[in-house]
């Protein structure tokens, strides 16, 4: 073992020796974990990390799950996880980072993303929703959709207007909102899977103080930029095991059940799983550039091909399955429970995963992204980038 | 945590590279490999030249070979760069049926005269077994102890090779190049010819005999595998690289065509395929080169792996940048053709990526369909 796993090693039998997990309340042992810095050693000392490289965290996780400890509840708060913090640590102040992360980070304060409009989902600088400055605040109104997790959260990253006249990328700035500040309305949105896991948000004369700011005012842009960036990082997901992730459950039926067996889907089973196998290597590959400190622009090469195999794994698990493919498992309209991976049929997740291309930016915006950022191609002659967001047609 | 081996290019992979493309640059210029594509001497002037200053100045012939055995004790991770730079150039050498295809076979048997030879480049080996095949003991051949007879067809690299290593059932036998007959046939690579190789009656010396030449041969056949992918993967890149270079200054209604989104979503799709292919054939390298462990236990499916990406990839972005290009791709002036044709051999050689996947199939555990 090296210096480093011996010091953690120690870090984590000290907190399970002074927080036995079978006798410590979950958030008290939750908070404790933090408090050490094995809540994500990778962050500073103080917000939960030990300032330590990412990936000796698979570990520290692995050896708290093997004793017993209570996680997080990852799969509930992922915006939170996967986009709030790393944008806080980057833009907030020290004191907000401190009243921000640590309920961040146990689950007591969930966070959602009011970027969406009815009218800007991937033109997202198209935003309108305004805010108008009074005093100390801003006063905020418009309307927000498909707002996964507004439901269950505390906090919001909000983009809205803040410079109607100037050209669209430039008017645009970012906040943190308390979603229990009146004038917040939190309405659930029912989607194809039918549950409702997104919403829609009206927001009518909200006040947001001018601190809750991060970055510049009309730089909202870029700190979206960094937000959506951790997003498509997130949502292409790091590398687990072999076979693990959407592949899995297609590989289980066709080992465990040989009527699943279908000679005409062998082929498409096969490639399936080296695409699985490929893309878990390029993530591995994309966290080994990480550790080194030479990101390369995989991220979102891997995101895109991550909807494509989730979306058909699922396809191909309901073609497996044949005549029980036909059936679901329940339509009521319900609020997703995240407490675990959720247990449903193979059909919700044939749905479910159609969103994989269109949330986070679809797939097409990947596409561009790509063949503009990478590779360098020009960009379709565009009508929008410098007149007045305010004459831009609507 | 899941243990996965760098798949990153250490510092010294990249000093290698770097040498090696230089010389490229300087000696291998694609408009003479084109030059000489069509050409009856299989293996003329200009490739020899390419190949005694790869082997002498750079040493690439004796990277994979243990210091101990006369080689330069590196491993087939610097082999893998050299093949990515080959391939972006489809230069016709003999580097992958010699130091890589006849280099491993020769270390698995145990041909240490022959394997030392290899590494300085005194020889230049060739293994006599069809290219478009899994490595396995072609059929055709007899052995009666002392002279092997019969014909093979569709062996790679034979002009080149100076010493032939023949499998012929549980035997694995060297022969001197002069002493077979080999017919070059047209060859859908032109730049990786294969031959139609005769022995009459050739006395010959066994290398190695009995379940070890099995053993050797397979594991040869998953290095092989493994390597071309390399290859694959650096032709893959480069044809991406022409394709969007092209598209950046070919105008047409007005507009550069890089800017028409139908082209940069298939481009980009493109992109995102080679990354993979990029850490899978990194992965394939590192399972080659390690010696015990788990990832060396994960050689076969690294290999098939491998193959059954890079393969594809390779030869989607061949026939992309041949599409791309129109007509002018279509001629035999532009070196498309030299990638596409490479690309679809290789998809052929030591397996097509089909057959990878069946095999993957196997060594995954999943029990092929009733
Ligand atoms: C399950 C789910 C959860 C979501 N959660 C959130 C959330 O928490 N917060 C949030 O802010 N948003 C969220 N979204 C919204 C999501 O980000 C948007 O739906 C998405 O960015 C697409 O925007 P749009 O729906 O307006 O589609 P549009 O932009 O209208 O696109 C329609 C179609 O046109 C294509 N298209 C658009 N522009 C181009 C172009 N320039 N070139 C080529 N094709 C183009 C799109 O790819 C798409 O196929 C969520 C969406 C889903 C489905």
């Amino acid at each position: 073992m090296t210096d480093v796993a011996v010091d953690l090693a120690r870090r984590i039998e000290g907190v399970l020796t002074a927080h036995p997990p079978e006798t410590t309340d979950r958030l008290e042992f939750l908070r404790a974990r933090f408090a050490a810095g094995l809540a994500w050693v990778h962050y500073p000392e103080g917000l939960g990390g030990l300032g330590l490289d990412a990936r000796y965290q698979p570990d520290v996780d692995a050896v708290f799950a093997a004793a017993g400890a209570p996680d997080n509840r990852p799969h509930g708060n992922v915006i939170g996880l996967g986009m709030a913090a790393p944008t806080v640590l980057r833009y907030a102040t020290p004191e907000q980072q401190q009243r921000w992360i640590p309920p961040l980070w146990t689950g007591e304060e969930i966070w959602c993303q009011l970027f969406s409009e009815p009218g800007a989902g991937s033109d997202l600088a198209a935003a309108g929703a305004s805010a108008r400055r009074d005093g100390d605040a801003w006063v905020v109104n418009g309307q927000k959709v498909w707002t996964s997790l507004a439901h269950d959260a505390r906090w919001a990253l909000l983009l809205v207007r803040t410079g109607p006249t100037l050209p669209k990328h430039q008017g645009l700035s970012y906040f943190v909102l308390d979603l229990t500040t009146p004038g917040v309305d939190v309405r659930s949105l029912r989607q194809l899977t039918g549950e409702a896991e997104f919403n829609e948000v009206f927001l009518d004369d909200v006040r947001v103080p001018d601190e809750n700011r991060l970055g510049e005012i009309g730089e909202g842009w870029k700190v979206t930029q960094a937000t959506l960036m951790n997003e498509r990082v997130a949502i292409g997901g790091g590398a687990g095991t072999r076979e693990s992730g959407p592949i899995g459950d297609v590989v289980r039926l066709w080992r465990e059940s040989p009527q699943a067996r279908r000679p005409e889907n062998f082929d498409a089973l096969l490639r399936l799983w080296t695409d699985a196998e490929a893309l878990r290597l390029t993530g591995a590959r994309l966290g080994q550039q990480l550790e080194v400190g030479a990101p390369g622009p995989e991220g979102s090469g891997l995101k895109l091909a991550f909807a494509e195999l989730a979306q058909a794994a699922a396809s191909l698990q309901l073609d497996l399955l044949g005549s029980e493919a036909l059936r679901y498992d329940d339509w009521s309209l319900r609020r997703p429970d995240f407490s675990s991976p959720p247990d449903r049929v193979a059909g919700y997740w044939y749905l479910r995963n159609r969103a994989n291309s269109i949330e986070g930016g679809t797939s097409e915006i990947m596409r561009n992204i790509i063949s503009e950022r990478v590779l360098g191609l020009p960009s379709e002659p565009r009508v929008d980038t410098d007149i007045p967001w305010k004459d831009l047609p609507k | 945590m899941s243990q996965i081996p760098s798949l990153l290019y250490a510092d010294v992979e990249d000093d290698l590279r770097r040498a090696v493309r230089v010389m490229l640059a300087d000696r291998a210029p694609i408009e003479e490999i084109l030059d000489r594509s069509d050409q009856e001497d299989a293996y003329g002037k200009g490739a020899r030249q390419i190949w005694s200053g790869l082997v002498e100045e750079l040493g690439v012939a004796a990277l994979a070979v243990p210091a101990e055995l006369g080689g330069a004790g590196a491993s087939w991770r610097e082999v893998a760069v050299v093949l990515e730079e080959l391939g972006r150039g489809v230069v016709d050498v003999p580097f992958f049926t010699s130091a890589v295809l006849a280099t491993s076979l020769a270390h698995e048997a145990g041909a240490i005269d022959l394997l030392g030879e290899l590494a300085t480049g005194e020889a230049v080996g060739a293994v006599v077994a069809s290219f478009a095949a899994p490595l396995v003991p072609p059929e055709g051949l007899t052995w009666d102890g002392r002279v092997v007879s019969g014909t093979v067809r569709t062996v790679a690299g034979v002009a080149e090779a100076t010493h032939l290593l023949v499998p012929v059932a549980d035997a694995l036998l060297v022969v001197a190049a002069e002493q077979a007959d080999a017919l070059a046939v047209p060859s859908l690579d032109m730049t990786r010819r294969v031959a139609d190789v005769t022995f009459e009656g050739v006395e010959a010396a066994v290398v190695a005999e009995g379940p070890e030449v099995v053993v050797a041969l397979a594991r040869s056949a998953d290095l092989a595998a493994a390597l071309l992918a390399s290859e694959q993967l650096g032709l893959a890149e480069r044809v991406l690289e022409l394709t969007v270079d092209y598209l950046k200054q070919r105008r047409q209604f007005g507009r550069v065509l890089g800017s028409y989104q139908a082209l940069k979503h298939r481009l980009a799709d493109l992109w995102t395929s080679v990354t993979q292919a990029r850490a899978v054939a990194r992965y394939a390298a590192a399972c080659a080169s390690a010696t015990d462990g788990p990832d060396a236990s994960d050689l076969s499916v690294a290999a098939s792996l491998a193959q059954a990406v890079c393969g594809e990839v390779a030869l989607r972005a061949a026939e992309e940048c041949l599409q791309l290009h129109g007509g002018i791709g279509f001629t035999w002036e532009h070196p498309a053709h030299l990638y596409v044709k490479r690309a679809r051999t290789d998809a052929l050689a030591l397996g097509t990526p089909s057959w990878h996947r069946r095999r993957l199939a196997d060594l995954a555990g999943l029990p092929h369909p009733a």
